[in-house]
């Protein structure tokens, strides 16, 4: 049991933290516990926001698709979701959620085609949280697009009006969800960019994934941080939106579509 | 001449008692689906994440649209200055708001949580053409109610008129919020189009009027009242200049569309090869719900026969039920295009043709609000001084 | 003792046993004890919990999911994994067995629950396998709350 005495000390020190919650610093946090036998250190989730502190504006989390590197076949992203966020399916292919997809993109002139994946692309400018009667339907600053299961009333007028098809009705009861992921039936849900991990200044879980099948076509970081890797591409690279013709802005962007 | 132009009816007979409850088992019925498809979620229905708005949606849709159609008839004498429909206001006024609630009913039980209703009330986000729509729906209810009591009160007879005129303008804006449900999808290839509200308002003039012209008839002849020639005449062609209406709108929005190469697969899909939505489209759509009518109500050959003027009012609702189904459920089944000219496959069903095919709870839950609706205005009758003794030529057509 | 004082005392002594027999005989519903946390002391005290825990949920769910606010203190997924309760296959018995902590008082006062048609009953797998439940020190951590909910939850 090497938890056991560290467990308690940790929890001692956020106690200590938590009182004087309203004076301490971002900076503070970094290496804090956030939860019992998670002490967060390593340098690439330095990142990881404080106890009590709210994401912000200055960070625009972005995701980047190398369509080059995305095998068909190759279904990694899809089920690593699942399994991170408990949407497998019911056996019923045309009512099942899917949060995240491959796509099998072909030319009809050419017959040359890609693989790649298609989820919620947290827009800029997301027209489901326009459409949105109660405002369940929301982007959070650093945005990440989310529906607030506590005030969605499952009118679905979001998935109308998503251009990316990326949102998934809950048509049947659900049971077993994940303590992070929350879902149940009447309620509209779609890719929360594995929010979860990312607070915690981990990577969503299917970047994590197609990074263990060493295709590593997926990267995650900060739009906003011209140092972050996912930058660095974007600033090197031509990568391109789905649908740029509406104007959305998404934060996923993919490269190498051939187009 | 008495001025007691409106009066009760009855309700005794066992013909009325047997409406009555022939409807409301149809209301036990709908209430019976929705408590299967909330009990048992959408799974059960014909709805999928790709058809997310099914067979409910077009009866809601439809009820909700003819709702305001069918206050025209009141506007017709107040705003318009009319007065030969004065004595049809009452009853516009009544149907127009229980039409409304009937298709709110369905949509609301149609509602992944309808238990969440609260919610829906509570809680805004006003950049939502549905937010807006919430609150003209209310409006409407609460206005046409003002309205309806300024007319029965005689005392306050005079304000009528500009109550009138606040429910005409309300319901061309009502009108507008539901067609915008639609014509604000800019994703979607088969709606993102400013047509969509006129469109709307056209077909509201026809279903609401259809509709009222089946009711008046099915009320003057159950309980014996007189129902005049001119009258008839003049519903008869105000429900052809609505029917050519909604026909002219519908070349426009298909014209406008066939004009773009973008669009040219969503009208290829509608217009050619879209299997039961070309079918409804043509057969449904422009056969029984402009054609026919047309045919019946004008051609000399049926020469103003009240079956003819009926059975254009049937096929009217009929063919506005098949549009109503292109639109919403043909609209979805044309996949997104997420790729402009390259061929898209997926688990997800991308790039291909949803199927749809509507289940019998939600066929029950649209029939249930089309049952709540006419239960309304037939207690209505009964309770309320709302049908004209008569309209007889000489009452409503002194001149 | 006057006879009216006799007589009050008389009736009052009836109407207490015909209460509390016609209780008895009606097979009243005992009050329930739902299941105790698994540490020392729960996060603020047991009556200011009974009687405010849904409005800290709700403020704090609004928190980490609007804003993004993680790690606070009265969360829905700790009050799962500190009061779980073992069914027979000394797993924790989820809210649709009677014996859930949660259950117990919710079905005694019927307020009907939300929370678990979407949120997880049961702790989660992981952490079950490898921690202990975390421990309450007894601390001001309830008036440190009650500072900020004066700020910020003021007509919330």
């Amino acid at each position: 049991m090497s938890c056991g005495n560290s467990c308690n000390s940790n929890t001692t020190s956020r106690r200590g933290f938590l009182t004087s919650m309203a004076a301490s610093a971002a900076g503070a946090t970094a290496g804090l516990t956030l939860a019992p036998g998670v002490t967060l250190f390593s340098p690439a989730q330095a990142r990881a926001r404080g106890k009590g502190e709210a994401a912000s504006s200055k960070v625009r989390w972005g995701m980047l698709v190398d369509a080059n590197k995305c095998d068909d076949g190759c279904t990694a992203c899809v089920d690593a979701c699942a399994d991170e966020n408990g949407w497998q399916g019911e056996g019923n292919p045309a009512t099942d959620a899917q949060w995240i997809r491959k796509v099998k993109v072909t030319d009809p002139g050419t017959g040359k085609s890609q693989s790649l994946p298609m989820m919620c692309q947290h827009c800029e400018e997301p027209p489901c949280v326009d459409v949105c009667p109660t405002g369940a339907s929301m982007k959070r600053a650093d945005g990440i697009v989310l529906v607030d299961k506590h005030s969605c009333i499952g009118c679905r007028y979001c998935m109308m009006a998503c251009p990316y098809q990326a949102r998934s009705f809950v048509h049947e009861p659900v049971s077993g969800q994940r303590t992070h992921a929350p879902r149940g039936k009447g309620t509209v849900e779609s890719c929360t960019f594995c929010v979860h991990r990312v607070d915690e200044g981990q990577q969503p879980a299917c970047v994590e994934a197609c990074g263990g099948t060493k295709r590593g076509a997926l990267t995650f970081g900060d739009l906003n941080d011209s140092e972050s890797e996912i930058s660095k591409k974007i600033a090197t690279y031509p990568t391109q939106a789905i649908r740029s013709d509406l104007g959305l802005k998404p934060g996923v962007r993919y490269l190498g579509l051939d187009t | 001449m008495s001025r007691e132009i409106h009066k009760r009816i009855e309700g005794r007979s066992p013909a009325f008692l047997a409406l009555i409850a022939g409807l409301g088992i149809l209301v036990l019925l709908g209430m019976g689906s929705a408590w299967t498809m909330e009990h048992n979620g959408h799974v059960i229905t014909g709805m999928s994440n790709r058809i997310v708005w099914g067979m409910p949606h077009v009866f809601a849709v439809f009820l909700i649209v003819a709702a305001s159609g069918a206050l025209n008839v009141a506007s017709i004498s107040s705003v318009f200055g009319r007065t030969a429909y004065k004595p049809l206001s009452r009853l516009s006024v009544v149907l127009a708001i229980a039409l409304l609630v009937g298709g709110l009913s369905v949509l609301v039980l149609d509602l992944g949580r309808p238990d969440r209703l609260i919610v829906a009330m509570t809680t805004y986000n006003f950049r939502s053409i549905f937010a807006w729509n919430i609150y003209l729906y209310v409006g409407f209810i609460a206005i046409a109610g003002v309205y309806l009591w300024l007319m029965m009160e005689r005392s306050l007879n005079r304000f009528s008129k500009p109550a009138g005129m606040v429910a005409f303008i309300w319901r061309l804006a009502l009108t507008t919020g539901t067609g915008s449900i639609f014509g604000f999808l800019v994703a979607r290839q088969a709606y993102d189009a400013a047509v969509m509200a006129p469109l709307f308002i056209a077909m509201s003039f026809a279903f609401g009027l259809a509709i009222f012209i089946l009711v008046i008839m099915f009320t003057s002849g159950g309980t014996g009242r007189e129902l005049g020639e001119a009258m008839v005449r003049r519903l008869k062609n105000l429900l052809g200049i609505f029917v050519g209406a909604v026909l002219y709108f519908t070349i426009v929005q298909h014209l406008t569309n066939i004009y773009a190469a973008e669009h040219h697969a969503v009208e290829r899909f509608i217009l050619l090869d879209g299997g039961i939505y070309t079918t409804l489209f043509w057969v449904g759509q422009i056969i029984i719900g402009g054609a026919l009518p047309l045919v019946l109500l004008f051609t000399p050959l049926f020469a103003d026969s009240r079956e003819a003027i009926a059975l254009a009012a049937l096929s009217v609702i009929a063919g506005g039920m098949a549009q109503l189904y292109v639109i919403i459920i043909g609209g979805q089944a044309f996949p997104l295009v997420l790729f402009p000219g390259k061929i898209v496959s997926s688990s997800f069903a991308d790039g291909s043709i949803a199927s749809y095919s509507p289940s019998l709870p939600e066929i029950g839950l649209g029939i249930g609000g089309v049952a709540l609706a006419l239960v309304i205005v037939a207690m209505a009758v009964k309770i309320l001084a709302l049908l004209p003794r008569t309209l007889a030529d000489a009452e409503t057509d002194p001149t | 003792m006057t006879l009216r004082t006799i007589i009050s005392v008389l009736v009052a002594t009836f109407v207490f046993v015909a209460i509390s027999s016609s209780a008895e005989a009606a097979g009243r519903v005992t009050i329930p004890e739902p299941a105790k946390g698994k540490g020392d002391q729960c996060v603020a005290d047991t009556s200011f919990m009974r009687k405010n825990h849904p409005s800290l949920l709700k403020h704090q769910r609004d928190d980490t999911l609007r804003k993004g606010i993680r790690g606070n203190e009265f969360s829905l997924k700790e009050c799962v994994a500190c009061h779980a309760v073992d069914g027979k296959d000394a797993k924790p018995v989820t809210y649709e067995n009677p014996e859930h902590f949660c259950r117990t008082c919710h079905a005694y006062v019927a307020v009907k629950l939300d929370c678990f048609e979407c949120h997880a009953s049961t702790p989660d797998k992981k952490r079950q396998a490898n921690e202990l439940p975390k421990k309450h020190p007894p601390t001001n951590v309830l008036s440190s709350w009650r500072d900020l909910s004066a700020q910020t939850c003021e007509g919330g």
